[in-house]
């Protein structure tokens, strides 16, 4: 029912070794990953400076996808985050971070937007301008 | 004076920071400052009691030996243990000064406590017994239990786990400087502004940065835990052959590494708002103090369920040893340790259902945490099929377990009243609120760890813990438990609201007199804990034994008690679930020879080294001692690096002392025989 232990009280087994080595990543990978993280941020950079899209908030959206992809791609090319490494513990590390990140800043989103619309009923002006030094009625209170 | 010499003025600020004379509350001739004044002296004479013992019995090397330097996990959770109980001694002070407050204070008596005494202490008692007791004693029992659960020698990173302890006593130590040096925080246990942003001194500083020690450690360890479980088990245990106190462990790990952050970031706005003048959490300058709320819930409520997820696993491994056979429906409770671990990220609106975010997201969070009721309910069945023809002992473990059935389960019902949004703009701030938090908290967690203590105490000492005052704890925690919150349940329905410390209303007083005593008999139950201790430690020959107490069905059992410090001299092969109690029917006998060297973690002072400048930097921070606050943070990192270059931090235990251990003393023979 048992075994001779291996000396190393911490020793890996061989196969995990094997994974740490396999995906380093090549040349080739390192400079298809370089290109598109540089196409993906030039074209944001296009958009700006060429005004090429009017609609401000479709820009804001259209730069946010774009971002997002990038990440996907130094994830995928730099840090060589894949089904296999570490027996598949990476990817599951990295699936539940993303889904807790997308439920904290969705939700709180979610829910400050609301208790803002239902709790502030201020006048236009000051929702355009939240920071303000101006001594409104608001801070003099404080 | 001090204005009179402006040159002097200037050197005792560089030196000193804000702190003067004035801080020392005890030497103010106010009620506060007498109870202050009477802890103290009660607090110096213990202390120097026990350093004059510790110095006459020559016991200092010993101590910084075997414990301070440790980086054995056993070792470190009893450390953890010893923390939480200490803690809990002060918790609960707290608590019955303000039960004995509220018992009297009313009408024209306004009790012993001004308002921002009694502000400090139930700030205090929220803070320390979440932190410092409930997070001390879980992390302690993971520590311990875990690692030769899995068949491992240690965890995957030993000198990290005591850097981790000593962050959270280091965190623990600024709570207890606060009591004799300043103030501490009035703002509750969660410190919400503005009353945490307008408080002036160094209460809030104290708070915010003992907890900030604290968390860093609780994440270093929820990191740890979650390697050591995945790389480290012994061949054959999948995971879905894992314990489940492991797989609870592995859950609440992955939930203190999701949440800590979070708390570790908000604490960190508000010490910006605090100290340069930011304004994340004002109403003004573009800043919302609902943000804070929220972000501290995002944190707080997955933290009630790193409290209770581990206490689910003690119950499932205490449950099937005492029923005599396996436990009922093992994939449902890992799927819903599971389940609760991802719902216990969506329901953290509950706590401010009435701050004002409509009926479409209350409706939301309402529902979220409504659900989160089905897997734990899947557990209590499951417990419950477990006992159900087995053959129940009633040991002492299994009493803590039957209690928390009867406890949690009322207290989960009245979670799911306090559910319904609308109810809850009824019962919001009140006392049945408080009434079901300490209902889930003292009937899941306490009573957990009760039985785990007492369950896994001959484990990590080799000498059962005694039967009678185990009873007596027992009794007197269930029954001062219910005496105590079930007036205040009644009171909350009633409207009364929470932290106050003076009533008008005379007839509400004969409740608040019932739940005082309800306290004072649950001052009686940790009495009996303490003589239960005692009394084991006098008797420790007569209550001696082997290996395997309790005939348990999980990996500890099969090493001795307590375990050498290798834990296993072989490490085991796992072919079933439940690996020992397979071994032991198919007739599994101890090897006697063929020992290896065992490569092993070697102590290091660096933990406690790293604890010690982290506290005094926390401590400069809070005075404004600025030069303090900058040295001891350069220590930090110098520490760290001078550690990373530490090539022997290993050391190999020779195969002749394995044997020696192995085949000769009375521990391995009782094993023999149990086995």
């Amino acid at each position: 029912m048992s075994q001779p232990s291996s000396p190393g009280h911490h020793a890996m087994p061989p196969a995990s070794h094997d994974a740490m080595h396999e995906h380093q990543g090549s040349l080739r990978g390192y400079l298809t990953g370089f290109l598109l993280a540089a196409i993906l941020t030039v074209i944001p950079f296009w958009l700006v400076m060429g005004h090429a899209i009017a609609n401000q908030q479709v820009l804001i959206l259209v730069i946010l996808a774009l971002a997002i992809v990038q990440i996907f791609v130094h994830i995928v090319y730099f840090l060589h985050l894949d089904t296999r490494s570490e027996s598949g513990w990476n990817m599951m590390a990295f699936i539940f971070t993303a889904v807790l990140v997308i439920i904290v800043l969705g939700a709180s989103i979610w829910v400050m937007y609301n208790e803002n619309v239902n709790m502030m009923p201020m006048a236009p002006q000051y929702q355009q301008h939240p920071i303000s030094h101006q001594p409104t009625g608001k801070q003099a209170s404080r | 004076m001090l204005e009179a010499m402006p040159h002097r003025a200037a050197i005792w600020n560089f030196l000193f920071g804000r702190l003067t004379f004035h801080s020392f509350p005890f030497l103010n001739a106010d009620t506060e400052g007498r109870i202050l004044l009477v802890t103290f002296f009660v607090v110096v004479i213990v202390g120097l009691a026990i350093f004059a013992a510790i110095t006459k019995y020559r016991k200092w090397g010993y101590l910084w030996r075997e414990w301070f330097t440790s980086v054995d996990h056993k070792k470190l959770g009893i450390m953890y243990m010893i923390l939480g109980t200490v803690m809990l001694l002060r918790g609960f002070s707290d608590a019955i000064m303000m039960r004995a407050q509220q018992a009297y204070a009313f009408g024209p008596h306004m009790g012993y406590l001004p308002p921002e005494h009694y502000n400090q202490i139930f700030s205090a008692h929220g803070a320390i017994m979440i932190f410092f007791v409930g997070m001390a004693y879980i992390v302690g029992l993971m520590n311990y239990i875990m690692p030769l659960q899995i068949g491992s020698r240690d965890v995957a990173f030993p000198y990290l786990n005591n850097l981790s302890f000593w962050f959270t006593c280091g965190g623990a130590l600024m709570f207890m400087t606060s009591l004799f040096l300043g103030d501490f925080s009035m703002a509750g246990w969660l410190g919400y502004p503005p009353v945490s942003e307008l408080q002036q001194g160094p209460g809030v500083d104290y708070y915010i940065w003992g907890l900030q020690l604290s968390g860093v450690g609780t994440l270093l360890t929820g990191i740890n835990f979650v390697v050591t479980i995945l790389k480290m088990r012994a061949p054959g245990m999948t995971l879905m052959k894992m314990p489940v106190f492991t797989w609870t462990t592995l859950a609440t790990s992955g939930l203190i590494i999701a949440t800590f952050p979070v708390l570790t970031a908000t604490l960190f706005l508000l010490g910006l708002d605090r100290y340069v003048g930011t304004h994340f959490f004002t109403n003004g300058f573009g800043g919302n103090l609902m943000m804070y709320i929220n972000l501290i819930w995002v944190w707080g409520h997955p933290e009630v369920y790193i409290l209770i997820l581990p206490l689910f696993g003690v119950f499932s491994e205490i449950v099937p040893t005492f029923s005599g056979k396996p436990l009922f429906a093992y994939s449902s409770m890992v799927y819903a340790t599971i389940a609760i671990m991802i719902l216990s990220y969506l329901v953290w609106l509950h706590h401010f259902f009435t701050m004002g975010s409509g009926a479409d997201v209350n409706s939301f969070f309402s529902l979220t945490t409504m659900m989160i009721s089905i897997p734990t309910g899947v557990k209590i069945f499951n417990w419950l099929f477990t006992m159900y023809r087995g053959r129940v002992r009633y040991t002492v473990p299994m009493l803590w377990t039957m209690g928390f059935l009867f406890t949690f389960t009322i207290g989960g019902m009245t979670g799911v009243m306090l559910s319904v949004a609308p109810a809850d703009f009824l019962l919001h701030n009140s006392l049945f609120l408080i009434a079901h938090f300490h209902n889930v908290i003292i009937g899941g967690v306490v009573f957990g760890v009760f039985a785990a203590v007492n369950f896994w105490f001959p484990k990590a000492f080799g000498f059962k813990l005694d039967e009678f005052w185990g009873k007596a704890t027992f009794w007197f925690w269930l029954i001062g438990f219910w005496v105590a919150f079930g007036p205040l349940y009644i009171l909350g329905l009633m409207g009364v609201t929470r932290r106050l410390s003076h009533f008008e209303d005379p007839s509400l007083q004969p409740y608040f007199i019932v739940a005082a005593f309800g306290a004072f008999l649950i001052a009686l139950g940790i009495l009996s804990f303490i003589i239960q201790i005692y009394v084991s430690i006098v008797r420790r020959k007569q209550y001696a034994v082997g290996g395997d107490p309790w005939d348990g069905r999980t990996l500890e059992w099969s090493t001795t008690s307590p375990p050498p410090d290798y834990n296993y001299a072989f490490i085991p092969m796992v072919r079933h679930r439940d690996a020992w109690a397979t071994m032991k029917k198919l007739g599994f006998t101890r090897p006697r020879d063929g020992f290896n060297d065992i490569h092993m973690p070697k102590n290091t002072a660096m933990g406690i080294v790293v604890g010690a400048l982290s506290f005094a930097c926390a401590f400069g921070l809070v005075w404004y001692i600025w030069w303090l606050a900058a040295a001891s943070l350069l220590g930090v990192v110098i520490a760290s690096i001078v550690h990373s270059f530490n090539y022997h931090q290993h050391h190999h235990i020779p195969a002749d002392e394995v044997r020696r251990f192995e085949s000769g003393g009375p521990q391995a023979a009782a094993q023999g025989a149990s086995a």
